[in-house]
């Protein structure tokens, strides 16, 4: 909320929309307080202060982004310094490694981030679940309704990543620099902490390195 | 007042959180299975997407590659049914084992309407990893009713359902029962995507006409659709389905899909409009860029250019009343 009079300038969240929940999260950061716009081309990511990749179907965004040649500017992007958020999908998208169990199906991923993932780690979709889950980095005494669908988890996290939550002993929530990721959907409980966190404490403070 | 998934299962006695489906009260670190939010949750994940008719593995790939976000597995797709006739039931479950073992995507399968026993098995196979059930599980009229009167009370199974509808009426009625994911049902196996079309517009027809009403009217209107009365009110505040809303029956072309979103459609299903085609794997690339880009007519000029030919379509109104697949369920 701005104060009255006073203009507070609006962090635009570019929210990748090959395919996913997408509306969802531009629901989530506009709660936050942040200006969603929807990503389908690299021209669009350019703009962006900071990126969301939702929840989805990660091999079929991972080919979609290959398709329509995102893979480059989002990785053009990262490096000149826009943080990206990924949930579930987004998540493994981010991953460097992805856990040999994808020996089906080629999975694309973007390789940013110093993690190795296991995709559909808890089993199929009878096998989703949800939990509370304390993410004391964001908020140290509520916790999140984590709902977890078909979801990854992180088996590996290298020496730079923060790792921020768990859920049965298995790392779920994690950062490294200005990426962010959940094996959850903030997005899918109006919960804006995980969204308020992102805009507030890694794409506003990235503003004026970049 | 905006509602998220968590209150939308207004017709079920129970609550979702921090209680199991006996109503016995669990810890809420203890993780809770096959939620209301679990179950809408990855028909959200789908949204966008274009869900594939498969026969078998290798169509199941071919899917996979274009770009599908999920497929459903079954012996004959809709065309080869109209045509064959007979009785149309559950896959052999080898044949969708196989396709869960295949793919990463989800996996999907039709039970016949009311076929309680249909259901339990779809829910109990198991992949070679020993993960259990198909994703979702399509409670569907393009197979021959098992129930002329009853559908599956589908709040009682831990897989989600997908149900057809012609009207809102009908839809509210799915997800009373606990459908987690509506699809119009067009006409399938026709090619031909007018009836799509005209299911599409009757459901958002029906929600724009409940969002413009007066809180009196609601139970009068509840009264005409055969709908359950909570859901009529969460379509006149929300001014949508509880559900996500997807389109099926008859979608042929990437225009035809493009033309489902802009109707209003939340993602497409195809049946036979694509192994039935001259060039499969093409095509469903394309029908996959046409729901990602619908709303960019430049890149449906691409999508749409020397793509060959389509399935064969078949008039509507050549058909006789006995062979229309929309008309079963009620």
């Amino acid at each position: 909320m701005s104060e009255p009079g006073k203009l507070a300038y609006k962090i635009k969240i570019g929210v990748l929309a090959m395919q996913g929940d997408f509306d969802a999260h531009c629901k989530t950061v506009e709660d936050a307080g942040g200006y969603p716009f929807l990503v389908r081309t690299p021209q669009e990511i350019v703009s962006a202060d900071g990126l969301i990749l939702p929840g989805g179907e990660s091999t079929t965004i991972g080919k979609l982004l290959v398709r329509y040649g995102l893979d480059k500017a989002l990785k053009e992007a990262h490096s000149s310094g826009t943080p990206v958020y990924g949930t579930c999908a987004g998540m493994i998208l981010l991953a460097k490694r992805i856990e040999s169990g994808a020996e089906r199906g080629g999975q694309t991923t973007l390789g940013l981030m110093d993690i190795t993932v296991a995709r559909n780690a808890f089993g199929r979709q009878v096998d989703s679940f949800e939990s509370d889950i304390l993410v004391p980095e964001i908020d140290e005494k509520e916790p999140f309704r984590a709902v977890f669908i078909r979801a990854p988890i992180i088996t590996e996290a290298g020496p730079s990543v923060n790792i921020l939550g768990c859920v049965q002993d298995k790392i779920v929530v994690a950062r490294q620099g200005n990426l962010l990721v959940s094996a959850f959907h903030p997005e899918l409980t109006n919960d804006g902490r995980m969204h308020r966190y992102f805009l507030n404490e890694i794409v506003r403070p990235s503003l004026t390195e970049r | 007042m905006e509602q998220t998934i968590e209150n939308t299962r207004l017709t079920n006695g129970y609550s979702n959180s921090n209680g199991n489906s006996n109503g016995e009260k669990t810890d809420s670190m203890t993780p809770e299975k096959a939620t209301w939010r679990n179950k809408v949750g990855l028909a959200e994940m789908l949204k966008g997407g274009v869900i594939m008719d498969v026969v078998n593995a290798e169509q199941a790939r071919i899917a996979e590659e274009a770009g599908a976000t999920a497929v459903m597995a079954l012996e004959r797709v809709p065309a080869d049914i109209r045509k064959d006739g007979g009785v149309a039931r559950m896959s052999d479950p080898a044949m969708i084992r196989e396709i869960m073992d295949t793919v990463t995507i989800p996996v999907m399968a039709k039970c016949r309407i009311g076929h309680i026993a249909e259901a339990r098995i779809l829910e109990a196979i198991r992949d070679s990893k020993g993960d259990r059930g198909v994703d979702f599980i399509d409670e569907s009229e393009v197979l021959t009713p098992a129930d002329e009167q009853y559908h599956l009370y589908k709040h009682d199974y831990k897989v989600p359902f997908v149900c057809g509808c012609r009207d809102l009426g009908e839809a509210l009625r799915r997800i009373g029962e606990g459908a987690a994911m509506i699809r119009t049902k067009g006409e399938a196996g026709t090619g031909n995507v007018v009836e799509a079309v005209r299911h599409m517009r009757t459901v958002m027809g029906g929600v724009r006409r409940i969002r413009t009403m007066d809180e009196a009217e609601l139970m009068t209107e509840a009264k005409n659709l055969g709908a359950p009365y909570d859901l009529v009110r969460y379509v006149w505040q929300n001014g949508k389905l509880p559900v996500p809303n997807f389109s099926a029956g008859g979608v042929a072309t990437p225009a035809d899909a493009a033309l489902m979103m802009m109707l209003g459609a939340e993602a497409v299903f195809v049946g036979s409009g694509i192994f039935k085609s001259g060039d499969p794997a093409e095509r469903a690339k394309r029908m996959v860029d046409a729901v990602t880009f619908w709303n960019d007519p430049e890149k449906l000029v691409e999508v749409s250019t020397n793509l060959g030919e389509p399935m064969v379509g078949i008039d509507i109104r050549q058909l006789d009343e006995k062979d229309l697949l929309a008309t079963r369920g009620w």
